[in-house]
């Protein structure tokens, strides 16, 4: 359990990280809060000849509102990114997942934007940053592009950042006006990976009926997937809106793998009963809003 | 291949230490191999036990999750750090002696980390609230009851030494030793 050799490096500015990536190419990783690299090295489960530790790199760790949303910087820690009032005002889905992440020790070092690189289905804020249709900015010795979370997932810990990119910070867009979100999840302890997690959010108009529903899950699928499930719902009030109906709806578009937590068909009831839970708390955080 | 060193200082319980470690150094080993600092305990070694948990810059972290080389430059706090320089244990760790909240003691030195920390942002837990703050720590002997117990009597002795100050309406947490 400890981990393999490696060249450290440890860069203080941005165009020295992007330099040092660069530089050591495919046999490199960025080392950033390290609470799901480090384990992976620990169980030797990744060995890379070189770590580039940005936690020196001055100017990354923001947290910044604005009214098209919350951008995160690559060394904003989850519990940073949790406790701030302005962040949480202005999309709320980012505290509600947050709380979700591991544990309180975890997110003290953990950051948001690096688990967003790291890509697993299983994380939270993955699923945050699809279900908002939010985006990342990858910066390289080439320059700077913009990802949107559609194009950036790929697969199970798989994103399409590119050798020698780093990613310095993502956008969380503010929801729809009239929208509410909410996060669930189920997992086997406290602050293990959930065998299922549901982001949902909900739009109302004026008259509080549903104009639109959808849902982003963790644990189903091999990205953060997100579903569109307003036509279960449309046109009808958070008290009368069948979300038990949505949440059928789901059952049948989910093609969830089995694992020693729980079977497929565990993992896609779950993923029924917690649709229609996180819809029907999203709605009716939408009449309070 | 000889594997590169590097020459640190690390800042834990007050004091500058200098090693000579690889980047691969976990900050727990080098707490504990290279500073002789055994307090820290290394459980599980991937951050699900909570039994390696210290203070970096006030707030509790995974020693087994950070590199000792990313540790420089920064306050580290592991739990010889938390009794005052004559000897006289801090109030968590009055607690769980009271409250018999530690059985073999492995898994200790991480809740005291923690809980001194919760306890400065959340002076007065409620029993729920005290069970979700030491949600991240794992107890193989599951002294949990008496563990819960301690977080909340810790809190009372923090509240009881606060009201007894000079300027005793100084709130519990305020003028923290961090």
């Amino acid at each position: 359990m400890k981990p393999p050799p490696f060249a450290y490096h440890a860069p203080t500015t941005l165009a020295e990280a992007l330099d040092a990536l660069a530089d050591v190419g495919t046999d490199g990783k960025v080392l950033a809060g390290g609470q799901s690299l480090i384990p992976l090295l620990n169980m030797r489960l990744a060995a890379p000849g070189h770590l580039v530790d940005v936690n020196g790199v001055a100017g990354l760790d923001h947290v910044s509102v604005d009214a098209s949303g919350v951008r995160v910087g690559a060394l904003a820690r989850h519990a940073d990114v949790e406790a701030d009032d302005d962040a949480a005002a202005a999309v709320p889905l980012l505290r509600q997942g947050l709380r979700l992440v591991a544990h309180p020790v975890i997110r003290n070092r953990g950051t948001t934007v690096g688990s967003l690189a790291h890509a697993d289905p299983s994380a939270e804020m993955t699923a945050a940053l699809a279900l908002l249709g939010g985006s990342v900015t990858a910066a390289s010795t080439a320059g700077r592009r913009t990802i949107s979370a559609a194009d950036f997932f790929v697969g199970p810990l798989e994103s399409s950042l590119r050798t020698g990119e780093l990613l310095v910070d993502a956008h969380f867009p503010r929801p729809p006006a009239g929208s509410g979100t909410a996060f669930t999840e189920l997992a086997r302890r406290h602050g293990d990976y959930a065998m299922c997690g549901v982001a949902a959010l909900v739009t109302l108009d004026d008259d509080l009926r549903v104009t639109a529903a959808r849902a982003a899950y963790l644990s189903v699928a091999p990205v953060p997937l997100v579903l569109d499930l307003t036509e279960a719902v449309a046109g009808r009030t958070p008290d009368t809106a069948d979300f038990d109906a949505a949440g059928r709806l789901v059952r049948g578009r989910l093609d969830p793998e089995g694992d020693i937590h729980a079977t497929a068909e565990y993992r896609a009831h779950l993923a029924e009963v917690l649709t229609a839970r996180a819809l029907r708390e999203a709605a009716g955080n939408a009449v309070r809003r | 291949m000889s594997e590169e060193l590097h020459e640190i200082r690390l800042r834990v319980n007050g004091a500058e230490h200098t090693a000579t470690v690889p980047a691969r150094r976990l900050l727990s080993d080098c707490l504990r191999q290279d500073l002789g600092l055994t307090g820290t305990h290394v459980g599980c070694e991937h951050g699900v036990c909570g039994a390696c948990t210290v203070r970096v810059d006030g707030r509790p972290t995974r020693s087994c999750l950070m590199f000792a080389v990313s540790a420089q430059g920064h306050e580290i706090t592991t739990v010889e750090g938390l009794a005052e320089p004559d000897g006289t244990l801090h109030p968590v760790q009055r607690a769980f002696r009271e409250c018999h909240g530690l059985q073999c003691g492995f898994c200790t030195p991480g809740f005291l980390t923690v809980v001194s920390a919760y306890l400065e942002d959340n002076p007065d837990p409620t029993e729920e609230e005290a069970r979700e703050a030491v949600g991240g720590n794992l107890c193989r002997c599951t002294g949990y009851q008496n563990i819960v117990k301690a977080v909340l009597r810790a809190a009372e002795i923090r509240r009881e030494e606060a009201a007894a100050a000079p300027g005793g309406e100084r709130a519990a947490g305020a003028g923290e030793r961090r």
